[in-house]
């Protein structure tokens, strides 16, 4: 690992950057609720000192805890994540808790509060310290390696079982225990990429070196892994095609994991016979499935052919008697809604408040993009997507500082899945790829998305520390004993 | 293994990217496209925030926004109920349709001409407010017109409408069955409004189709008029002749046309254009056609407005078609508005309205000024030639054939007489294949000062022109007349 000294970061701790960001990020959550509220009542929100409160408390003690005991950490992912925590809080406050300040607005038997959000924000931040507290060395997660695989796979699996599992618009990712519901997909993820971290450090030299090549007369085209070594895509693509594509509906998560498999996959061998391969493989299966998935066949209409009225299901379509696919299938309203907020907010948006998002299906969960789209405008919606990409970017520079191979995979995966997971995401509401369902990291409300969010920051926090911390100096005085950094 | 870390950062970078790009085109490129998308029903609710401007009909409005007690929304009425429910329309949550619709920038004061206007009432405070919109409809005409038109339309379908010659202005669009816009805008009960609006959509007799200006139809022997324009266009006169048996034997085969009357038109010697109008003969109007041959009823068609649009009437109108005849066959048939021939009720009443301002044909309007809400007049309409469809001669001589039309011993519409004032008029009965026959009469009067031009039309009447249109014809013509 030569090349790794000229990638090393310099050991320096930048805590008080950290701080000024951190305050300009809750600063920020705080000017939205109260544009927000201002928007609605003319007033200053009754509750805002119920959220702001705990809000920068809990980001001031989480700051402070770095300060202790990651000091060396990353002085951007705080601030990042509380940003995009923090406006995803505020948006929810402004569909949920807003409306119900004016009598005209409120809607009778509502529930829902942003107030659920800060609390598994607070819950979330609390496992957040507990693993950077705990987790001193994360090359020790590489030992068990196997058994993490079990978990993810038995993770993902969990939903299947009749009782515990259930489906949430079509997708069986859902489980409920009795108290709460989660969606075991989210920890899974991480746990996948674990497993793959360590087992690719120990297998990176078979899957990298030996390889059969494949030719057209003398010229040598591609280079293919053996038979054998092919067995972990195999099952990779196997999992992800029958369980999650066929049995769950779960396309969303399904996309996200071969994904991560195939970046990790590359960044153990750097040969590109493996994406060819999986790409392959995947879409392939894709095409192979497409007439006998429903599911699957609906998503890609309604994003090919979204404003087609018979898709759409327009006044006219729906007055007339004939058998339109959006009364047979399913419609684009969504995705097209959605389109017609971010439309509707042009460059500078309408102002927090200020626009319609609460006609918006699904606003608080995969469309609480567009939300932002219309309100915040393609100002505030590019500042949300840097905000996301600074976040990767800081992770995958984590991944060219680390030592340690098992590091890198490690911090290059978490960093690409937040990445991707972006993509997918957001991609999806705004018609780039077909709508599949999965959660903007730290944005979107729900406990599970929120958490294993924390979860991947509370990793990459450890991470950047372990790696920016000054090496060890030997003590001199005490004669010939090294120290050796723990 | 820096490399491969390096690719991977660059690869999710250019991810963001994509998004990035993507949401640049969706908000700043395609945005105006997106507001504007007819599946937009973006604002709708803050529509009705808005003190929309009334709608005047002869200085009574008939549709005017009140605000919701204890609301910020405002209600619209209507007090006519029905009656203006076509060429109106209505305002709620689906969209304003017809002149609701049409001159909804006035309405709500969102035009850029009450820009100023509404920048002056910010500044003072006082609340922005729409545009009055007022019609040139003639509230008699019109009653009289549905009153008529209802009692006469077997199949409870039809439209009328009626336009002041010498402008274009249009006295009356009646369309039946029509529907009542209270029952579809009460802001009080939404759930039922739109329980009645999806009812209404789905009705197969459509009544939310405005069939003055939106259904075409074939308009039959009405069409004779223009086929015998473009004879005297053509250097015939009123009085020139040519072959009218009982049957026609057509050029290509196929079933021979006969008369309606089963006889020959003069008693089997060649008859004039006159007479064939009067009788509404369909042999020598056939042989007309095939005479002029297609290019030359084309561009009389053409003339009168058929294929050519007809933009800011403003209500959106459908084109009338005289496509060029395939052969033969079809032009002999287009010839007597059979064939592939078809025309709204307005056209037709263009038609009859540029006969009777000496061959010109003036751009029909319905809206005819717009006022801010200081009663200042913001837009208004002047009367505009729309074409010159046939000279002066050929209009008075088609004027005395059609006047034989109501008031000759053999006259086909007698039913459109009016006591003391003549009347120039062509019945039409149109042949539908699988269902009964479409009613016409066009008509203008008095013949030797037109003051209002008309076509009916009873959509599958299953009775002749003369007595099944010709009397709603009458009754608002006379309702012009005698104001």
């Amino acid at each position: 690992m030569s090349e790794g000294l000229t990638t090393a970061l310099p050991p320096v701790k930048r805590r008080n950057a950290e701080l000024v960001m951190l305050l300009l990020a809750i600063g920020i959550t705080m000017f939205a609720m109260i544009s927000a509220g201002l928007a609605y009542t003319g007033e200053l929100p009754p509750s805002l000192f119920m959220y702001a409160v705990p809000f920068a408390g809990m980001a001031l003690l989480a700051h402070v805890f770095i300060r202790f005991f990651a000091p060396y950490a990353d002085p951007l992912l705080l601030p990042l994540a509380t940003l995009l925590n923090g406006l995803g809080i505020a948006m929810l406050w402004r569909i949920l808790d807003a409306p119900q300040l004016v009598p005209e607005f409120a809607s009778e038997g509502a529930t829902e509060s942003s107030m659920t959000q800060l609390m598994l924000t607070a819950g979330s931040m609390v496992v957040f310290a507990g693993i950077v507290f705990f987790l001193k060395e994360p090359r020790t997660l590489q030992r068990y390696p196997y058994l993490i695989g079990l978990a993810a796979v038995v993770l993902l699996l969990l939903p299947l079982l009749p009782g515990l599992g259930f489906s949430v618009n079509g997708a069986r990712q859902w489980i409920n225990l009795g108290f709460t519901s989660l969606q075991p997909s989210e920890f899974a993820k991480i746990a996948l990429v674990i497993f793959l971290a360590g087992y690719m450090v120990t297998k990176r030299d078979v899957l990298a070196l030996v390889s059969k090549p494949i030719k057209i007369g003398p010229i040598k085209v591609l280079e293919l892994p053996r038979m054998r070594d092919m067995a972990p895509m195999a099952a990779m693509w196997g999992f992800c095609i029958i369980v999650l594509v066929i049995l769950m509906n779960d396309l969303g998560t399904s996309l996200l994991l071969f994904g991560t498999f195939l970046a990790m996959i590359y960044v153990a061998t750097q040969r590109s016979s493996w994406i060819i391969l999986g790409l392959t493989a995947f879409f392939g299966a894709c095409a192979l499935l497409y007439p006998f998935v429903p599911h699957f066949r609906v998503r890609m209409i309604t994003w090919l052919d979204a404003f087609n009225p018979d898709v759409y299901c327009s006044d006219a379509v729906m007055a007339s008697a004939d058998e339109a696919f959006c009364k047979v299938s399913g419609t684009s309203q969504q995705l097209v809604g959605g389109l017609f907020a971010m439309g509707e907010g042009g460059i500078l948006g309408a102002g927090l408040g200020g626009g319609e998002v609460r006609g918006i299906i699904e606003v608080q969960n995969d469309f609480i993009f567009t939300a932002f789209g219309e309100e915040l405008g393609l100002t505030g919606v590019m500042v949300m997507l840097m905000a996301l990409a600074l976040l990767a970017q800081r992770g995958m520079r984590i991944a060219l500082a680390s030592r340690e191979l098992f590091v890198k995979m490690f911090a290059s995966g978490i960093s690409f899945l937040i990445a991707f997971q972006t993509f997918v995401v957001i991609g999806g509401v705004t018609r780039v790829i077909p709508m599949t369902g999965a959660t903007i990291p730290f944005v979107a409300k729900g406990g599970s998305a929120l958490l294993s969010s924390w979860i991947m920051l509370a990793l990459l926090v450890r991470m950047s520390n372990n790696a920016r911390k000054p090496a060890p100096v030997a003590i001199q005085d005490e004669g010939a004993t090294q120290v050796i950094s723990r | 293994m820096n490399k491969p870390i390096r690719r991977l950062a660059l690869f999710s970078l250019a991810l963001f990217g994509v998004l990035l790009l993507n949401v640049t085109w969706i908000q700043a490129v395609q945005a105006q496209w997106l507001q504007d998308h007819e599946f937009n029903r973006r604002g709708a609710a803050e529509q009705f925030r808005v003190p929309r401007g009334p709608i005047l009909v002869a200085n009574e409005q008939i549709a005017y926004s009140e605000l919701i007690e204890g609301s910020t929304q405002y209600q619209r009425f209507y007090p006519a109920g029905d009656l203006y429910s076509h060429p109106v329309g209505v305002f709620n949550p689906f969209g304003p349709y017809g002149v609701e619709r049409a001159e909804n920038s006035f309405l709500d004061g969102s035009d850029n001409r009450l820009l100023v206007r509404n920048f002056l009432d910010t500044l003072t405070g006082s609340e922005q407010k729409g545009a009055t919109v007022a019609l040139t409809l003639n509230p008699d005409a019109q009653q009289a017109g549905l009153e008529a038109i209802k009692n006469n339309s077997p199949s409870g379908k039809g439209a009328a409408v009626a336009l002041d010659p010498s402008t274009g202005a249009i006295l009356a669009a009646v369309s039946i069955p029509n529907y009542d816009p209270a029952a579809v805008s009460d802001m009080s009960d939404t759930t039922k409004s739109v329980e009645t609006w999806d009812s209404l959509n789905s009705n197969e007799n459509k009544p939310l189709l405005n069939r003055a200006f939106n259904e075409l139809y074939p308009p039959g022997s009405t069409f004779k008029v223009v086929t015998a324009a473009a004879a005297l266009e053509n250097g015939e006169t009123i009085d020139s002749t040519i072959d009218a048996p009982e049957t026609l034997e057509m050029p290509n085969g196929g079933p021979a046309l006969p008369n309606a009357f089963g006889s020959a038109c003069n008693g089997g010697a060649p008859d004039s254009i006159a007479h064939s109008l009067e009788r509404s003969c369909n042999t020598s109007m056939a042989n007309w056609a095939l005479k002029l041959g297609g290019t030359a009823m084309t561009e009389q068609a053409q003339a009168f407005g058929f294929d050519s649009g007809l933009p800011g009437v403003p209500v959106p109108v459908e084109d009338s078609h005289y496509p060029p005849p395939t052969d033969d066959n079809d032009l002999a048939r287009s010839g007597i508005g059979q064939g592939s021939v078809q025309a709204t009720p307005l056209q037709m009443a263009m038609v009859a309205g540029g006969i009777a301002n000496g061959g010109q044909v003036m751009k029909p309007y319905m809206v005819s000024e717009v006022l801010g809400p200081d009663a200042a007049e913001i837009a208004s309409t002047s009367p505009e030639v729309y074409s010159q469809a046939v000279s002066s001669s050929t209009a008075n001589q088609l004027t005395e054939a059609m006047i034989l039309v109501t008031e000759g011993a053999e006259g086909s519409g007698t039913g459109g007489q009016i006591p003391g004032i003549q009347v120039a008029g062509k019945t039409g009965t149109a042949e539908v294949s699988g269902a009964q026959t479409h009613n016409w009469f066009i008509s203008f009067a008095p013949a030797d000062d037109p003051q209002v031009a008309v076509a009916v039309v009873i959509e599958n009447g299953g009775g002749s022109g003369g007595t099944l249109a010709a009397p709603v014809a009458k009754a608002i013509m006379e309702a012009v007349i005698n104001e």
